[in-house]
């Protein structure tokens, strides 16, 4: 499987607790998994690594029976064995910490616990028992909870500890925990890692499914890294480091060359300041973010997903009003007491290609020429009249297809029908079409194909020499590379630095994205 | 005194009465949504069970095999239903709304068929039917004043299901809160994933609240059409499905609180049937068809917001994709 010696607890000679061989798992084209194998020394806390997307969640989903593998084989204890659906997965010892939590908010802790593991056909007759084993449990583990606190009335960190609890008290051996932390806070989330070494010590296998480096770094042994549906690498995290494990993790593409001229900066158009945004659950998710961009000038930002990328772009899109600091744009502010939103900023000369064209971007079951003016159907482009009319945005569609090379050029077709790459034309044509000032461009080419991806960058090249200011996030490295000017780095919220395109590399951004800074990198 | 107290009880009695088909369709949709299963089909249930009830009691002349048969009719509609949204995932509200609509023509075309009466079920003699039972000691009690007479008009001298029905309800409210089932029942309504990833089947689930909610409904209508009814009528459900899913949802989906709302849906109608044609002081004779509104009226402003807020089971209404 690998070529490293993966790290076990004592003297004894690799036991491993799970082992994974081959797995495949396909959703209708996607492939999620894709020949994984993985082994699990038992007694030790294994990390798995890798963005969003990267198929952890598939593959855990997997092991715990809610989906079946499409082909591969498992082995618990060396034995071999078959997992149909949770109640196997459960029998074999195999508990699961979901990342949405699988807790019902108006039951009890108690009736949780015991919801599956009754004990008898009356609850009263396994209640006695329950109580005691969460009682022993809870007093061995450091998590106490009242058995007869309602969950809806416990914070997310306690919750947590409930569903721990009730994976264990179902007899697990092998426990997964799908993204714990992404809910708690750093305090709670130490406390869990704390929690985390008493089970390992005490013979738990422990799977940790995470995006976030500094805690594959904090707690495990051993971590396997994926990439795209696959596994492409398995390390002793004490013979890694964060550097190393992102650049498994982003990986190194094909370089795609951007043809593109040097850039003739113009004023500046959007401006940054002290920037901050707080989640629902109080955390700082974006902070003291600052930075100029000027017309004709391309704007990228790398990181990991998930480090407050999606923030800013909400902020500077309208759709978020910052917490703290203000968006200077175009000559005029956002802050949070003077907020804007996406229409009053487009009708400024604002464009925005979202992160995610299936949620902001397209109403998959418009056709293609509603699509092309949602956002700007206001405009003289429904035609002049109080109503759509409907020839004027077929002919207008007709022609953004023909310019932007979107296939099938069906004006009529539902975006939905649309293969990825062209639902993106579509997105990038009825924001380009606006002439904006100001383009901010989430992923763009998430989910396209290599035709289309040049053929997009082709299109930000020509607008920004059009003297257009472009922001571009992207979880693509080479991307972020090839058609920025400048480059900022973000990591847990804040920028790491701004590095010039022309001055940078790939491992210098690398380490960057694993929050070393810009100095140290270098 | 003593008149005004008779009035009362008589009153009460009616209301037990009325409430009783209430009663066991509420509790029969407190399973069913208590699953997650919007259970609109309750009419077309508590309807299917009174027509096969009547049917089976005039062929065979049994009152048993009437309210077994009306069990299994009522069962059938409920796991027609549980096909085509727990199976098949289709739309809960549809369905049920087909569901009733299938009783009421099937119920009035098969009676036709069978008994060639416009849709009427042959009237039943008194030993085809659920008959009031005098308790004892009637007749020696009644000479003691008040307690009595509350003893024969109240207690005593109702059908069997009418003990039945109020027997039921603490038996429901048991099985929800104190046994297996009813926890994973309440567990599958709110957060189906935590079940089905405690290993336990969703599906099946379902499917049995529907079937405990299908054998309340056919007792429901048995009551209607040869207990409280001699025959079966059509339409003879009047509506007494949907006012048994409005006491749910009044009660907040727990028995008792259900109970409760059946009691004074039931109280009202029986109310308002008392004062027809009374001249009350300063209003005068208030229209019967005013009267006969008071009860759906009072629902609904009931149901607007003077109860606060009722909360749904979470997952209610959506079916379950894994």
């Amino acid at each position: 499987m690998s070529d490293i010696e993966l790290k076990t607890s004592g003297d004894t000679p690799a036991r491993f607790a799970l082992e994974l061989q081959g797995i495949s798992k396909s959703f209708g084209t996607v492939r999620a998994n894709r020949d994984i194998d993985l082994q699990v020394p038992s007694g030790t806390i294994h990390g798995i690594i890798g963005e969003n997307g990267a198929g952890k969640s598939t593959l855990m989903n997997i092991l715990y029976g809610l989906h079946r593998a499409d082909a591969g084989e498992m082995r618990i204890d060396g034995t071999p064995c078959k997992i149909r659906s949770s109640a196997d997965s459960i029998a074999l010892g195999i508990g699961m910490v979901h990342q949405h939590f699988m807790l019902v908010p108006r039951f009890s802790v108690l009736e949780n616990v015991m919801l599956g593991s009754e004990g008898g056909g009356l609850l009263r007759a396994g209640r006695g028992a329950t109580l005691d084993t969460l009682k022993r449990l809870g007093e061995t583990y450091g998590m106490v909870v009242d058995p007869n606190a309602l969950i809806s009335d416990l914070n997310v960190g306690t919750r947590q500890r409930v569903e721990i609890l009730k994976a264990l008290k179902g007899g697990a051996r092998i426990l997964i925990l799908d993204e714990p932390t992404g809910v708690l806070t750093p305090q709670e989330t130490e406390q869990l890692f704390e929690i985390l070494k008493v089970l390992r010590d005490d013979g738990v296998t422990i799977l940790l499914i995470t995006h976030k480096l500094d805690e594959i770094m904090a707690v495990t042994d051993n971590v396997s890294i994926m990439r795209a549906g696959t596994m492409v690498g398995h390390r002793e995290t004490a013979q890694t480091n964060a550097a190393e494990l992102a650049e498994l993790m982003v990986g190194r593409k094909v370089l795609l060359t951007v043809e593109k001229g040097p850039a003739n900066p113009t004023e500046i158009l959007l401006s940054v300041d002290n920037l901050g945004a707080v989640s629902s659950r109080g955390h700082d998710v974006l902070k003291d973010m600052s930075f100029d961009l000027r017309g004709g000038e391309i704007l990228g930002i790398a990181g990991v997903s998930g480090n407050g990328q999606t923030q800013l772009l909400e902020i500077l899109t309208g759709m978020r009003v910052p917490d703290r600091g203000q968006v200077n744009i175009l000559g005029d502010k956002i802050s949070k007491t003077s907020p804007k939103n996406p229409r009053e900023l487009r009708e400024m000369g604002l464009a925005h290609i979202p992160e995610d064209r299936h949620i902001h971007g397209l109403v998959l079951d418009f056709e293609a020429q509603e699509n092309v003016v949602l956002g700007y159907h206001r405009d003289d482009i429904t035609g002049t009249g109080a109503l759509i009319d409907r020839d004027v945005i077929n002919t207008h569609c007709a022609e953004r297809m023909e310019t932007f090379d979107v296939r099938p050029s069906n004006p009529a077709l539902n975006a939905k029908n649309f293969s990825g790459g062209n639902q993106q034309k579509i997105v990038i044509a009825r924001e380009i079409y606006s002439n904006p000032r100001v383009l901010i461009v989430g992923q763009p080419t998430r989910g396209v194909d290599v035709g289309a991806i040049e053929f997009i960058h082709k299109q930000l090249i020509a607008l920004r020499d059009a003297g257009c200011a472009i922001v571009v996030v992207s979880v693509e490295l080479e991307e972020v590379l090839g058609l920025s000017d400048r480059i900022m780095v973000m990591n847990d919220g804040q920028s790491v630095g701004i590095v010039d395109a022309a001055d940078t590399d790939v491992n210098q951004l690398g380490l960057m994205m694993a929050g070393i800074s810009q100095e140290a990198a270098e | 005194m003593l008149d005004f107290l008779l009035q009362l009880l008589l009153a009460l009695d009616a209301t037990l009465r009325l409430a009783t088909p209430l009663i066991l369709c509420a509790m029969a949709g407190i399973f069913a949504e208590r699953s997650g299963i919007v259970d609109i089909s309750l009419e077309g249930k508590l309807l299917t069970g009174a027509f096969v009830a009547a049917a089976v009691a005039a062929i065979t002349g049994s009152a048993w095999l009437g309210l077994f048969a009306a069990i299994g009719a009522s069962v059938f509609m409920s796991l027609i239903h549980g096909f085509a949204c727990i199976t098949h995932k289709g739309d809960q509200v549809v369905s049920g709304v087909a569901i009733n609509i299938l009783a009421s023509g099937m119920t009035v075309i098969a009676g036709i068929a069978l008994f060639a009466k416009g849709g009427q079920t042959p009237h039943l003699p008194n030993e085809s039917r659920f008959r009031a039972i005098e308790f004892y000691g009637v007749e020696t009690l009644n000479n003691v004043p008040v307690i009595g007479t509350i003893y024969r008009e109240l207690i005593s001298g109702h059908s069997l299901l009418v003990y039945l029905a109020l027997v039921l309800v603490p038996i429901c409210a048991f099985v929800m809160y104190k046994s297996r089932f009813g926890l994973r029942l309440r567990a599958v309504g709110e957060l189906p994933e935590a079940v089905d990833s405690a290993g336990i089947s969703v599906t099946w689930l379902r499917y049995r609240a529907l079937i405990v909610g299908g054998a309340l409904c056919g007792i429901a209508g048995a009551y209607l059409s040869i207990s409280h009814g001699a025959n079966f009528v059509r339409e003879m459900s009047a509506g007494k499905g949907y006012i048994a899913l409005a006491a749910v949802i009044f009660g907040n989906w727990r028995p008792y609180k259900a109970l409760f709302a059946c009691l004074l849906f039931g109280f009202l109608e029986a109310g308002t049937s008392r004062l027809q044609g009374v001249d009350l002081p300063l209003i005068g004779e208030i229209p019967i068809q005013l009267m006969l509104a008071v009860p759906y009226i009072v629902t609904v402003l009931l149901l607007a917001g003077f109860i606060g807020r009722p909360t749904a089971p979470a997952a209610i209404g959506q079916p379950y994709n894994k």
